[in-house]
C-alpha cells in the first residue's frame, strides 16, 4: 500500500515559483496515483482568493492550476480557517473547494499523513 | 533505516548545511540513504559554478564528493534546475546555453523521483522551506 503525502502549501502565488512549485508535488503525486493531501496554510491561503488578476504581473494563472488537483485525483485539500480569517478572505468565497479547519483539526491532519513536506 | 533527503535551501542556508550533515551522519551511523532530491532553491546546491571563498564551507564541492564517495542516487528536479539556471549539457546543448554547471554525480530528472523516493524510503526528511 503507497505511503499518504500531505503537501503543506505557504507560499502566496505571486512571491515567486515556491506556490507553483508546491502545487506541482501534488500534481505529479496525483498523476502516480498516490494518496496526496494538500493544505493551505498561512499565506499559502492567498492563492485560494478570488478574482486574481495575474496578467499585471505578467504571471500565468496558478488559480487554474489549481483546478486541476481533483483531475489529477487529489480531492483531499484543506485550508486553515485560522490563516484565512487572519487574512480577511472568507470560506465561502474560494476559487477552489477545499475543507476549512480549526486548529486542533490540523494537528489531528498532518497524525494521519505518513510523510508531510512543507513548502 | 532507509532515507529519502529533500533539499529546498540555497546553498548558504544554514539548512543545507544540516542537510549535508545529516545525510554523512546517516551513512555514518550505517543507514540508507535511497535518494538525494534537491527541489526549488536546493538546485543550487548542485551546481558546479559556486565558487566559495577558500576560508569558508565549499558546500557543493563537499555534497559532490559525498555523493560520488557513497554512490547515492543524486537527483536535482529538471523544472526547478532550468528555471534557476542549472544546466547539464544536454539541457545545455537543447537550449542553446553557452555553458552547463551540473555534471556527474547529479542527474536531471521529474517529480515522480521525489514520490518515488518517498515510497520507497521509510522517512522522508526534507530540509528548507519556508
Amino acid at each position: 500500500m503507497s505511503k499518504s503525502l500531505l503537501i503543506i502549501s505557504r507560499q502566496a502565488p505571486w512571491s515567486g515559483p515556491g506556490a507553483r512549485e508546491a502545487l506541482d508535488i501534488a500534481l505529479a503525486g496525483g498523476a502516480f496515483d498516490l494518496p496526496i493531501g494538500m493544505l493551505f496554510l498561512d499565506d499559502g491561503v492567498f492563492q485560494l482568493a478570488p478574482a486574481q488578476q495575474p496578467g499585471a504581473l505578467q504571471q500565468k494563472d496558478l488559480s487554474a492550476n489549481l483546478q486541476a488537483l481533483p483531475l489529477f485525483g487529489v480531492e483531499s485539500l484543506y485550508v486553515s480557517a485560522r490563516s484565512l480569517q487572519e487574512r480577511g478572505l472568507h470560506e465561502q468565497r474560494l476559487s477552489l473547494a477545499v475543507e476549512p479547519l480549526d486548529d486542533a483539526a490540523l494537528t489531528t491532519l498532518v497524525a494521519r499523513y505518513d510523510q508531510v513536506i512543507t513548502l | 533505516m532507509k532515507f529519502a533527503i529533500a533539499l529546498f535551501s540555497p546553498p548558504h542556508a544554514p539548512s543545507s548545511r544540516r542537510a549535508l550533515r545529516f545525510a554523512q551522519a546517516a551513512i555514518a551511523g550505517g543507514h540508507q540513504i535511497v535518494r538525494l532530491f534537491f527541489y526549488q532553491e536546493g538546485v543550487h546546491s548542485a551546481s558546479s559554478n559556486v565558487v566559495s571563498p577558500q576560508d569558508e564551507l565549499d558546500l557543493t564541492g563537499e555534497w559532490r564528493d559525498f555523493v560520488h564517495a557513497q554512490q547515492l542516487d543524486g537527483v536535482v528536479c529538471i523544472a526547478a534546475a532550468l528555471r534557476r539556471g542549472v544546466l547539464n549539457e544536454q539541457e545545455a546543448q537543447r537550449y542553446a546555453r553557452a555553458a552547463a554547471n551540473l555534471e556527474a554525480p547529479w542527474e536531471l530528472s521529474g517529480l515522480g523521483q521525489l514520490h518515488e523516493a518517498a515510497q520507497l524510503a521509510d522517512r522522508l526528511i526534507c530540509f528548507g522551506g519556508p
